[in-house]
């Protein structure tokens, strides 16, 4: 089964990349986007969707400075 | 007493680390894939890039054999001492309070700084006085130190703080300027700053070696004791 973990800065804490992202943007004439935050996507293959939340807070994730969202695809698509 | 330095895949501080503990003891290397701390004293968990660093600095290393003995080792009241990349290692694997970030400024920095002893009372630090300042460099690129305020106000309450650097010398946007912190029982610590490159009057600055002299001291005070 496909899964997908998007992990984030948790709110608050100070992102720098998506900072400089965000300043990037204007010089490409890309105007009005605000609160850029960059994170990470992992995408796993796994036998048991129940171990994922686990998974993610003893390795992918740091929860003291990381948010993570955990997507299981109940159809595989070609 | 003996200095054990722990050298992992992209380990590259460990012989400086090595070397450092060398002026002041006993000292050989571990290996990541040992269990054995070889009846070392101190542990030392030196800087570099440990298994590449990859996922989050320090992430993967902390699931390396060794660590389930430093865990032991550390658990059980035993010296433990994280130089940079061993900070964020102890840091993941839960033994210090808190996490490093990437810099502020995005870059890898490479820099002598000025940081103050705040506690003198410990294993690490008791060689010198309590507002020293220290000369040592840093040179990381995720050193941002962090943890929620709540943490900081029981770390600052238990003395968990250990260096901050001096006004100005914050190089990477590190929360209330620390630069090394320790555990409550103050057996572990780690610090961004290395004090291994800062113990011979070539490189400029041998303040470093005050930490591993007050480690030396200490290790051998409780043998004898």
């Amino acid at each position: 089964m496909k899964a997908r973990v998007l992990i984030r800065p948790k709110e608050g804490i100070l992102d720098p990349q998506g900072q400089a992202v965000e300043r990037a943007l204007p010089a490409l004439g890309f105007g009005g986007v605000s609160e850029v935050r960059v994170g990470r996507l992992v995408e796993l293959e796994v036998e048991d969707p129940s171990r994922i939340a686990e998974l993610c807070e003893r390795l992918l994730a740091n929860t003291l400075i990381e948010d993570f969202e955990i997507e299981v695809a109940d159809e595989v698509t070609p | 007493m003996k200095f054990g330095v722990v050298r992992f895949p992209g380990s590259c501080d460990e012989m400086d680390a090595l070397l450092a503990c060398r002026r002041y003891a006993d000292a050989e290397l571990l290996w990541h894939g040992d269990q054995d701390l070889k009846g070392v004293d101190v542990v030392v968990i030196p800087g570099g890039f440990s298994y590449g660093d990859y996922l989050r600095v320090g992430a993967i290393a902390r699931f390396s054999p060794v660590m389930g003995a430093v865990q032991e080792h550390a658990r059980a009241g035993g010296l433990v001492f994280g130089i940079c990349n061993g900070f964020q290692v102890l840091c993941e694997a839960g033994l210090l309070p808190g996490a490093l970030l990437p810099n502020n400024g995005l870059r890898f920095l490479c820099r002598q700084v000025e940081v103050e002893v705040v506690n003198a009372d410990t294993p690490f630090t008791h060689g010198s006085d309590a507002g020293q300042v220290l000369s040592v460099p840093v040179k990381h690129m995720s050193g941002r130190y962090y943890a929620p305020e709540e943490m900081l106000g029981e770390m600052d309450a238990h003395g968990q703080i250990i260096l901050r650097y001096r006004a100005g010398f914050n190089p990477n946007g590190s929360v209330a300027d620390i630069a090394g912190v320790a555990n409550e029982a103050k057996n572990v610590m780690g610090l961004m700053p290395h004090p291994e490159h800062a113990v011979d009057p070539l490189t400029g600055s041998t303040d470093g070696g005050l930490l591993f002299e007050s480690l030396a001291r200490h290790a051998d005070a409780l043998a004898a004791a």
